[in-house]
């Protein structure tokens, strides 16, 4: 009987969630010309005045800033958390845990292909305006280059002074941005720097700035994830 | 034509993973299930033209959420038991 209500609440829900879908055509009205203002304005300020090639990063870091500070925010109570809650529980390798030696190709290929994604990561963060990715997707990439070291190698420490100091820096860094915007520009986060030509390198103001520093403070908290993980007693 | 048969083999591979994730006693295999749910996601997400989404999915869902499970279930028990369940739910309605 509970079954049978859950299922006829479930369906009505999900009858009604589909009409909506059908009446708005499903990103169809959207796309046309003029009956968004919104979107026509974002498209046009990304080209025009901020001259960023990829729009999903001038949302996400200019004109959506905001957001992004708090997301990082919420990714590093996070993980202060975990690491709260596991800090006492450190063991050595060789106990019952997943740190074992692995044989000579996989430390071998480990070591070859570190660097490799470590200089991927950083392509997609530094890159973060030209083209798809930004600062979350490379540092997420550099962390599985220090996850795949640390599974190789027992021995592979990361300090976590350096992972403190690191994060520390970018968020300073976001932030101090966000703040000389606030100051110079009149709202936080506001351009303040030459915004270059369409496809440069540098070209977008504070863009790059702000996504390198979000990238170099996801890679440093995730790699403080997976090292506190990988060494908690199980 | 042919993108839509595509995608719909992608839902379907999809939702075949996620059964097969939840029917799964062995724990290992339901978390590589998973993974190829994210996997599969993120083709999908390129697909529909989110390359900035499906290299997110790609690097969490299938990297670090998958390897994280698995350090999970090495530090605690690898097959779901099924006794043990049911004891735990009669306990909880007495």
């Amino acid at each position: 009987m509970k079954k049978f209500v859950v299922i006829l609440l479930l369906a009505v829900m999900g009858y009604y969630i589909s009409a909506i879908f059908f009446d708005i055509g499903f990103g169809n009205s959207h796309l046309v010309e003029g009956i968004s203002p919104v979107k026509d304005a974002y498209l046009e300020e990304t080209v025009n005045t901020l001259s960023v090639a990829n729009t999903v990063t001038s949302i996400v870091v200019n004109f959506r800033g905001f957001d992004t500070l708090g997301e990082v925010t919420v990714l590093f109570l996070a993980v202060t958390a975990l690491g709260s809650i596991l800090y006492k529980k450190r063991h050595q390798a060789g106990d019952r845990s997943v740190l074992f030696s692995a044989s000579k190709i996989v430390t071998s290929g480990s070591k070859l292909l570190f660097p490799a994604i470590v200089l991927l990561g950083a392509y997609v963060f530094i890159h973060g305006h030209l083209s798809p990715g930004g600062g979350f997707q490379g540092g997420v990439i550099i962390a599985t280059g220090f996850l795949l070291m640390l599974l190789a190698y027992e021995n592979f420490t990361v300090g976590h002074n350096a992972l403190s100091v690191i994060e520390s820096l970018a968020g300073i860094t976001f932030a101090g941005v966000g703040m000389w915007g606030l100051i110079y520009g009149g709202s936080f986060l506001e351009n303040f720097l030459p915004v270059g030509t369409l496809n440069d390198l540098f070209s977008g103001g504070v863009i790059p700035i702000i996504y390198i520093a979000v990238g170099f403070k996801v890679a440093a908290e995730l790699t403080g994830v997976i090292y506190t993980v990988l060494h908690e007693k199980g | 034509m042919i993108y839509f048969i595509l995608i719909i083999v992608l839902f379907l591979l999809m939702i075949g993973a996620a059964v097969y994730s939840i029917r799964q006693k062995d724990l290992l295999y339901a978390t590589i299930a998973t993974g190829i749910i994210s996997l599969v996601l993120s083709v999908l997400f390129y697909l529909l033209q989110a390359p900035d989404v499906a290299l997110t999915e790609a690097a969490i869902g299938v990297a670090l959420t998958t390897i994280i499970f698995i350090i999970t279930i090495r530090n605690t028990v690898r097959y779901e038991d099924e006794s043990d369940n049911k004891e735990k739910f009669k306990s909880g309605v007495k």
